[in-house]
């Protein structure tokens, strides 16, 4: 029988280890998985690279990670935003490695590494420092820069629901990342406010397969970035 | 309008907004960049129906809520709260690029650092060594919306031009502006460089001109002309 159901974070990254991959969903604050997040902070893997849009804000959640030493390098579109100051002291200290993508071509090299295509062709960056030192080719007159298709060992994801299948449904703008991290990595770990009995949720509505989800995990009222930064909070 | 004592300084962030808005056609997709680009929703003309899409997975972006009733979770790109409109979608991230790269969004609204007379956009870094590089979707924007245009002050707090012959700044795309949107006038880029469309009430040809870093090509209609 299938039974994607884990007890706890903790379990369900316990296994994270020394130099994994990790793609860590959320655009800000918005599915942002915060306490598997923390998990992984509890666990102490180091020498991680971490796959994710921004790097987090105050010292909860990704900036704690990043703060606790865990991260040597950051694949990323944004890594300063309000409330982020552990990312650009680390970084400026030389102490964590960026590869900066524009933000759609970091959406599409996850995508298409969920979808077995190892590279592709796109305009974004073409004649920009991001694009030096890339293949280009022309295809009908139009320049195009190669970029190649990303996968992780693990994605940590929340979503709104889930059932023992893995299939997911999200919230609002807080979806972003997440369908497309579950098909990218070869775990996909993802926290949901609530499991609920397989054949509750439409097969109509689902928005990630759970052909794309190993572990679920509930986690009924998770924590909100914005409010612990607000209160100064430090993990842990 | 200006007293006679002062520096005519032309239009309003809201003017450039309202005239920006003008020239959007009804049912047209668009995307807003952060800053002056996010009060074209306040001017869209009430018999046009404009659809606003953000990155991070909404087409069908409303007002912002009202104080008490904002969602962590319905956020915009610039990260602040918003509203969705009835009639609305969300989506995941890579569907959201593929609506501005694949060339489906009618019109990106973009501020800017530097924009050349070839259409060359400098709007992400600042190049200082020790700034740190984020770049977001600016790059994807330019390179797939069918139409980008730029609101942007004429001259930096400083009064060094932003209109140049040549981006200083590194660049966030290579030809990609159509149409600039300044305090002093509309400019169109076009192969024979920048073209003003319309010049605000108050400012000469000759200021214009005084005030952008490469020629510029008087193209109003020969009666607004001075």
């Amino acid at each position: 029988m299938i039974q994607k159901r884990w007890s706890s974070p903790a379990d369900a990254v316990a296994d994270i280890g020394d130099g994994a991959s990790v793609m860590i969903g959320g655009f800000g604050e918005a599915g942002s998985p915060i306490e598997l997040i923390h998990a992984l902070v509890d666990k102490g893997s180091r020498n991680l690279t971490v796959i994710s849009n921004n790097t987090g804000s105050g010292r909860v959640g990704l900036a704690a990670l990043i703060a606790n030493g865990q991260v040597a390098r950051m694949i990323c579109s944004y890594p300063r935003s309000t409330n982020s100051m552990v990312f650009p002291e680390l970084y400026r200290a030389g102490k964590i490695e960026l590869e900066l993508v524009p933000q759609g071509t970091l959406a599409e090299r996850i995508r298409a590494g969920g979808a077995g295509i190892p590279a592709f062709f796109t305009a974004t960056a073409v004649g920009t420092q991001l694009g030096e030192g890339k293949e280009r080719r022309t295809f009908d007159g139009r320049d195009y820069v190669m970029e190649r298709g990303l996968r992780a060992d693990f994605a940590l994801v929340r979503a709104d629901r889930g059932d023992r299948h893995g299939n997911l449904v999200y919230t609002k703008t807080a979806r972003n990342f997440g369908p497309i991290m579950c098909m990218a990595a070869k775990v996909a770990i993802v926290q949901v406010r609530q499991v609920v009995e397989s054949g509750c949720i439409d097969p109509e509505a689902v928005v990630t397969p759970g052909i794309f989800v190993q572990r679920l995990v509930e986690v009924p009222c998770p924590e909100q970035e914005s409010h612990l930064v607000k209160e100064g909070r430090c993990y842990p | 309008m200006s007293q006679p004592s002062q520096q005519p300084t032309g239009w309003s962030r809201h003017d450039m907004a309202r005239l920006a808005a003008r020239d959007i056609h009804d049912g047209a997709y668009v995307n807003l960049g952060i800053g002056i680009p996010e009060l074209v929703t306040q001017h869209v003309p009430p018999d046009h129906e404009v659809i606003f899409h953000t990155e991070n997975g909404l087409l069908g972006v409303g007002p912002s809520p009202a104080a008490g009733s904002e969602d962590p979770e319905l956020i915009n790109a610039g990260k602040k709260p918003v509203t969705a409109i009835a009639g609305a979608a969300y989506f995941h991230h890579a569907d959201s690029f593929a609506m501005i790269r694949g060339g489906h969004l009618d019109v990106s609204v973009l501020g800017a650092m530097q924009v050349s007379s070839r259409g060359d956009l400098a709007n992400w870094s600042t190049g200082e060594a020790d700034a740190i590089p984020a770049v977001g979707g600016a790059m994807d924007l330019v390179a797939g919306v069918k139409r980008v245009v730029i609101l942007t002050e004429h001259t930096t707090k400083t009064g060094e031009p932003k209109l140049v012959a040549e981006c200083t700044y590194p660049l966030t795309g290579c030809g990609v502006v159509d149409r600039v949107y300044t305090n002093l006038a509309i400019i169109d880029v076009t192969p024979e460089g920048f073209v003003a469309q319309e010049i605000a009430p108050g400012i000469t040809f000759r200021e214009l001109q005084e005030k952008t870093g490469a020629p510029i090509i008087d193209g109003r209609p020969r009666s607004e002309s001075q």
